[in-house]
């Protein structure tokens, strides 16, 4: 049922909202939009020998999309933007019914699995980091990397 | 005499298809079909398929004329108007294509092409790709603050610049409808073409084109109760004569030869390749099927409908309408926002209690900046809904702020 998507853990984590908010000086910087409900995320992330230091994001969106943005803030420290896209394909894959989660934490969407309508809104921030390999696909200039 | 409501959902399938509760408020994206329209869908699939036009044995005969028919019946629905008039397409995208395209040789620089900013994506989108090709210049007509077309300010900017004017009969997301005749008696002082946008208009009753004064007019079978494939681009005679062909190919031509081809008439000159029969016989069907119900029993029902609902919407301080508050001013297309949630998760939890409804930016993006907003709920009424689905509209949105706080 419907209902489910929205148990306690995925309410929790959208109004924790980690890693909401601007940096200063980013090294890379992606916006991406949801062609289907205009909305939209911009990430911002510093970047160190190549891996993602620290990201932020401002998140115009839905539970899911926001929730899914938080988890995305504690999932990328460490991780190069090309391992943000396999994250965001295996993600993907997962809700489409393959396989296991890509990470433990994201388990918690597992109730959106039998809504296909609603996979782009949990993806929508891991492809738009994924993004971070090759910023200004969007139309936003990097900035230095 | 009042709607006999539970004789209308007797010719939908769907409300005995449905486990209860069902209540179906997304007409507005895609009306259910009524048994007419699906049983001639079935009949011609299953017992007379055959090609249209060409032919001569007596299953293709059947066809063509069947095919015909369906012209005949949708040009009753226009006012009585020369089935010649109807071109039949896949649907009102590919109408409003077909008129930018074949209005384009009349564009080029120092010409204009007026959008209104209530247009779904469909009726700005391709004015947008042929004034990028042409040179011409796009200006939008901006809207009311409660989502109207601001009729003084379509008229200011009319001047002999002005090659095409396109605007809604009836918003997809404010449910304003468009004086058009007003719109068209302008629209010509200027000598310019007004293309019209009739998709969520249509299902709302027969529209007497000729009488609204406007040179095409589009809609989609699938919104008034046919079948997906299937619409038509109505164009005053006069004007299809001059228009060039759009897609070529087989049925549109008169003569081909490797150094040129002659063109059909009007309407197939507009209809090249094998057609979508099935849709348009149960376009053709649908067509029958609402010229024959009693529409000012239809539109009292439905305008009551309507004043239920935004009433209901008006007593929830969380919620802010997008349109006009009059309910004779529109159509049952009612978007709203229910702050502070977003309209997918809104949607979302109303299917829990089965209440149908679309979130999203609704194909109008430019409207909804109009209104500062990314998205909202819509829920569309038609002639099968009743004062239950209302109902449960509005406990449904009472059942998402408890879930959502």
């Amino acid at each position: 049922m419907s209902a489910d998507l929205y148990h306690e853990a995925i309410l929790a984590e959208a109004r924790r909202s980690e890693g909401a908010g601007r940096l200063d000086r980013p090294d890379a910087v992606v916006e991406r939009d949801n062609p289907l409900c205009g909305d939209r995320i911009r990430i911002e992330a510093r970047i160190e020998e190549g891996r993602v230091r620290v990201l932020r994001h401002t998140t115009r969106g839905c539970l899911l999309t926001r929730a899914a943005a938080s988890l995305l803030a504690r999932e990328a420290p460490g991780r190069t933007p090309a391992e943000l896209g396999r994250l965001a394909d295996d993600l993907a894959r997962w809700l489409a019914g393959g396989g296991a989660p890509p990470a433990p934490s994201l388990a918690l969407f597992a109730p959106v699995r039998t809504v296909a309508s609603r996979h782009d809104c949990v993806l929508l921030p891991f492809r738009a980091a994924a993004g971070l390999a090759t910023p200004g696909d969007d139309g936003v200039p990097p900035r230095a990397r | 005499m009042s709607l006999d409501v539970a004789a209308i959902r007797r010719d939908f399938p769907i409300f005995a298809a449905q486990p209860p509760p069902f209540h179906y408020l997304d007409s507005a994206a895609t009306a259910q079909i009524c048994r007419p329209a699906a049983e001639a869908l079935l009949r011609f699939e299953t017992e007379a398929r055959a090609n249209v036009k060409r032919g001569v044995y007596r299953l293709a005969d059947a066809a063509t004329r069947a095919f015909e028919e369906a012209r005949a019946r949708v040009a009753r629905l226009l006012g009585g108007v020369d089935p010649r008039e109807v071109v039949f397409t896949s649907g009102t995208t590919l109408g409003l294509n077909l008129a930018a395209h074949t209005l384009a040789p009349r564009l080029g620089p120092g010409r204009r092409v007026l959008v209104s900013v209530l247009e779904h994506h469909s009726n700005l989108v391709p004015w947008q790709l042929v004034c990028a090709r042409t040179g011409a210049e796009l200006v939008p007509i901006p809207a009311t603050g409660d989502g109207r077309l601001d009729q003084a300010a379509l008229e200011a900017r009319l001047d002999r610049r002005t090659a095409v004017v396109a605007v809604t009969h009836a918003s997809n997301v404010t449910g304003a409808v468009t004086d058009v005749a007003r719109v068209a008696a302008a629209t010509r002082a200027v000598g310019a073409v007004l293309v019209v946008d009739g998709a969520q208009r249509i299902p709302h009753g027969p529209v007497d084109v000729r009488a609204l004064g406007c040179d095409l007019y589009a809609f989609s079978g699938h919104k008034m109760f046919g079948a997906t494939g299937a619409g038509v681009l109505w164009g005053r005679g006069e004007l299809l004569a001059e228009l060039p062909p759009f897609l070529g190919g087989g049925e549109m031509i008169a003569r081909v030869t490797f150094a040129a081809s002659r063109f059909a008439d009007p309407p197939h000159r507009f209809e090249a390749g094998t057609p979508p029969i099935g849709p348009v016989l149960a376009l053709g069907a649908a067509a029958a099927w609402m010229t024959a119900l009693d529409w000012e029993a239809v539109q009292a029902h439905e305008r009551a409908l309507t004043r239920r609902l935004l009433d209901g919407l008006a007593a929830l301080p969380e919620v802010r309408v997008l349109g006009p508050a009059d309910p004779e001013a529109r159509i049952g297309v009612v978007a709203f926002t229910l702050e502070p949630h977003h309209p997918h998760d809104v949607c979302q939890l109303l299917d829990v209690r089965g209440v149908c409804t679309r979130g999203g930016h609704h194909c109008a993006q430019p409207l909804m900046a109009h209104f500062g907003v990314e998205a909202s709920v819509r829920a569309s009424l038609a002639l099968y809904n009743d004062e239950t689905d209302v109902d449960a509209l509005l406990e449904g949105l009472a059942f998402v702020r408890s879930q959502l706080g």
